[in-house]
């Protein structure tokens, strides 16, 4: 294509069929959360038009771009939406880093009796300010949505499983990038091979972190410990299913690189992931800091 | 071949024809076009859940409806004007006018442009369903504060998490398609400090909207595990805190506030300039000043807390923090005055608007001043003066510089003149209205009138059956306004290129009704020095 030239698509219908697949999924959704029978399915359905949408719309870009239907300035528009998507991500999980940090900071000490709360040792007798084992310890308390309180047994600790991943994590992305080095270099068998230990070394943390849930619930740390369990389970399991997602993103690339759809100049989309897979990375030191460690 | 480049002629890439058009379309104005009629829908469903509240206060005692009816309507006005009108209006104006104003054919991410329109119906539709749900709609006010919304909420408070996540979704979409549009497809000769304002003001909307958005979505997926899977961010008992809530919800509000003005300066910083024929004062002022207010947007929320419970320094810091966003807001309304300064002064209706923008908006800036103090604030807190404040600031602020907006570029939209005698029919008879409607509103919450409550004592009758009689005759307005635009793009009169004798921007360049894709080839330095409002 003509440098010159301004890319401009056709119409398309993937968007709307997005827009519906994501729709049903979700109406779906919150009709199995309230218990009707065909709330599941529908989630089922939704999801698998939305799966089907992405296939086609990521699959005609993929075409296009393997056609040379793309220029210097879309790849750099390209560059742009993927940077900023990734920063909107990363003000997602301050929301709740940021819910951690109150919690830790404020709501429990106050609820402990910092501060002087003279209201503490009536209204607040039996409330536990220990993190981790936050909540009313008084037997038969619930929270507001009439959900037992389960408190945990154990603590949560760094070491072990946790410090394992971090490693593992860590490592995944020094492979990542010498993988992005031999591309740079063109030389194809070499990415295959460290792309192939960077998805090993994704799919080995998510495996681990599987065991970890497991050691934790066992332990009687679940989403309803409390705001411990809430924040541990919502960040780590949001971080876990974009870790996922960057898993299935690089195992697509990895595909792309056997068929040979990237140049040593022109390879936005290994970029793109990579950069996805640096910020998984570093959510998760974030996470190793302040959820398991101190 | 599945993409066309702009280079070939017109007609071999025009629209489609017939319903799929607007679908399946790529198009920055087809797709402006669709936001805006989206945004023009919502504005009238809204302004009618508007009405109903305004009948029901038309009296004091229970009219019309029982008080869990009336907080739904407050509920469900607020969230429809701000996320179904305002937002998606200043969006559509984005798609439109961007492109044309920094010499690109179209934006730069085409297909997700569709996909952040495409999302929006069905997210308006999920969250205009729950109206006819079992315990009805979200009634526990447009902020939905836990524990309303999650202990205390009916089962729909679900469908409508999940319409404020593909709200989300959208708006994020737009804004970051705005932002590669800017920076990418601008014409090379166009420098940073050349852009319109509108289209500062929309780039630095586009960084307010993925820095707020996503914590908007962290705060609704926390109420949905709230109620739902036994989570305990909002709940005491389990160590978080309902206040907690507040903290993340503001922290989007407030920069939400911003989203909602800031493309609205930079509208009103087009139309100013070309009716008083000057160059806009103060041209890089005017940049700093938006960069500064949206950075103070992040650091001031929990002025909207004052009486949430917060340690003093705490209170001390967010209202002075607060008060520093006079500055730079001082900043534009003088700008904007020093432009008018000994101009050649014409006063067709977008001027009209405009004016009455500078004027209206800053009454609900000093009001909004007023409530940041935080002392004060004790007195005015949840009353029906912060009605009339964010009224001031949303209706006779941002509402007015999308009307204001639609006057002044129609013509480049349909390449055909509005009725001008009527419009101004239309300005006068909305601009008297909307005063009569909100104005006593001041009156009645520094008497201590409370907001979202459908009855009230007996001294607030007067100053009430005021406002709602305004409120009446303000929504027939919109009955002539429909009018006018309909009756502009069928009947109106051929306009030329350039309508307004003043008008410089390069979007005044192209034809009368700009054509399909906007530049083919970027413009040159000379054009766009020549088309530059500053000097």
């Amino acid at each position: 294509m003509n440098e010159k030239e301004y890319y401009i698509p056709d119409g398309t219908y993937w968007p709307i069929i997005g827009s519906i697949g994501i729709s049903i999924l979700l109406i779906g959704f919150a009709n199995q959360m309230h218990g009707v029978s065909w709330g599941s399915s529908a989630m089922v359905l939704g999801f698998a038009i939305t799966v089907f949408m992405l296939f086609g719309w990521l699959g005609q870009v993929v075409n296009e771009s393997v056609n040379g239907q793309y220029n210097q300035q879309v790849d750099r528009s390209f560059r742009w939406g993927m940077s900023w998507f990734i920063f909107s991500e990363v003000m997602f999980f301050a929301a709740f880093f940021g819910a951690l940090f109150y919690a830790r900071m404020l709501s429990v000490p106050w609820l402990g009796g910092a501060d002087n709360n003279i209201f503490t040792p009536d209204l607040w007798n039996g409330f536990s300010a220990t993190w981790q084992q936050v909540a009313f310890t008084t037997p038969g308390t619930t929270l507001q949505s009439g959900t037992a309180i389960s408190i945990p047994t154990k603590l949560v600790e760094a070491t072990g499983l946790p410090a394992l991943n971090t490693i593992l994590l860590l490592l995944s992305g020094v492979t990542l990038t010498l993988a992005h080095h031999a591309l740079r270099s063109d030389n194809r068998n070499q990415v295959i091979g460290w792309l192939v230990a960077t998805i090993t070394l994704g799919v080995a943390f998510l495996g681990f972190q599987v065991m970890e849930y497991g050691h934790a619930y066992a332990d009687g740390l679940k989403l309803t410990s409390g705001i411990y369990g809430s924040t541990f389970y919502m960040l780590t399991g949001f971080h876990g299913f974009h870790v996922t997602l960057g898993v299935i993103m690089l195992t697509v690339i990895l595909f792309r690189v056997q068929k040979g759809h990237f140049s040593a100049n022109n390879h936005f989309a290994f970029e793109g992931v990579a950069w996805y897979w640096h910020f998984v990375d570093v959510v998760w030191l974030g996470l190793f800091v302040f959820v398991y460690w101190v | 071949m599945t993409t066309a480049t702009a280079s070939h002629d017109e007609h071999h890439h025009g629209p489609e024809k017939g319903l799929m058009r607007w679908v399946k379309t790529t198009n920055h104005k087809d797709i402006g076009t669709l936001y805006l009629w989206f945004a023009f829908a919502m504005l009238l469903i809204g302004g009618a859940l508007a009405m109903g509240i305004r009948m029901e206060l038309l009296q004091p005692g229970l009219q019309l409806m029982d008080p869990h009816f009336f907080n739904q309507l407050t509920t469900m006005h607020g969230l429809i004007m701000v996320f179904g009108a305002i937002m998606p209006a200043f969006v559509g104006l984005g798609n439109w006018l961007i492109p044309m104003m920094v010499g690109a054919p179209d934006m730069a991410l085409p297909r997700m442009n569709n996909w952040s329109f495409w999302i929006l119906p069905f997210a308006g539709g999920i969250l205009l369903s729950t109206f006819f749900m079992e315990g009805g709609a979200p009634a526990f006010g447009w902020t939905f504060y836990a524990p309303l919304s999650t202990t205390f909420a009916p089962d729909s408070t679900d469908f409508f998490i999940f319409a404020v996540h593909l709200l989300g979704f959208s708006s994020i979409m737009g804004a970051i398609n705005i932002i590669a549009t800017v920076l990418n497809m601008r014409a090379p000769k166009m420098k940073l400090m050349d852009m319109p304002l509108f289209v500062w003001t929309w780039l630095i909307t586009s960084f307010l909207l993925i820095g707020a958005m996503p914590v908007l979505a962290g705060a609704v997926t926390m109420m949905l595990t709230d109620r739902n899977f036994g989570t305990a961010f909002f709940d005491a008992t389990g160590g978080g805190d309902p206040v907690m809530f507040q903290h993340i919800f503001w922290f989007f509000g407030h920069p939400e506030v911003y989203i909602m003005i800031l493309p609205a300066f930079g509208v009103v910083s087009h139309i100013i300039p070309t009716f008083a024929r000057k160059p806009l004062f103060g041209y890089s002022s005017m940049v700093y000043a938006t960069a500064s207010i949206a950075f103070l947007s992040y650091i001031v929320w929990a002025h909207h807390m004052f009486l949430t419970g917060m340690p003093v320094a705490g209170e001390l810091y967010f209202m002075y923090a607060t008060m520093l966003i006079a500055v730079p807001t001082g900043v534009k309304v003088f700008n904007w005055i020093s432009t008018m300064w000994r101009g050649s002064m014409t006063f067709e209706t977008p001027m009209l608007w405009a004016v009455s923008f500078v004027f209206l908006f800053t009454i609900g800036g000093f009001s909004g001043l007023m409530l940041g103090i935080a002392p004060a604030d004790i007195q005015y807190h949840d009353t029906y003066f912060v009605v009339a404040h964010f009224h001031y600031v949303l209706v006779t602020g941002a509402l007015w510089s999308i009307i204001a907006a639609t006057f002044y570029w129609l013509p480049k939209w349909t390449g055909k003149m509005y009725n001008e005698g009527l419009a101004k029919v239309h300005f006068w008879w909305a601009v008297i209205s909307v005063n009569v409607l909100f104005f006593p509103q001041h009156f009645l919450g520094l008497a201590g009138m409370p907001r979202r409550i459908p009855d009230y004592s007996l001294q607030f009758a007067d100053f009430n059956m005021i406002s709602s009689i305004g409120g009446f005759a303000f929504g027939a307005s919109f009955i002539l306004f429909t009018y006018i635009v309909i009756d502009c793009i069928r009947n109106g009169k051929p306009a030329t290129a350039r309508p307004w004798e003043g008008a410089k921007g390069l979007e005044w360049t192209l034809a009368p009704k700009a054509q399909y894709h906007s530049f083919n080839t970027p413009p040159s330095r000379e054009l766009i020095k020549s088309e530059s409002q500053h000097s």
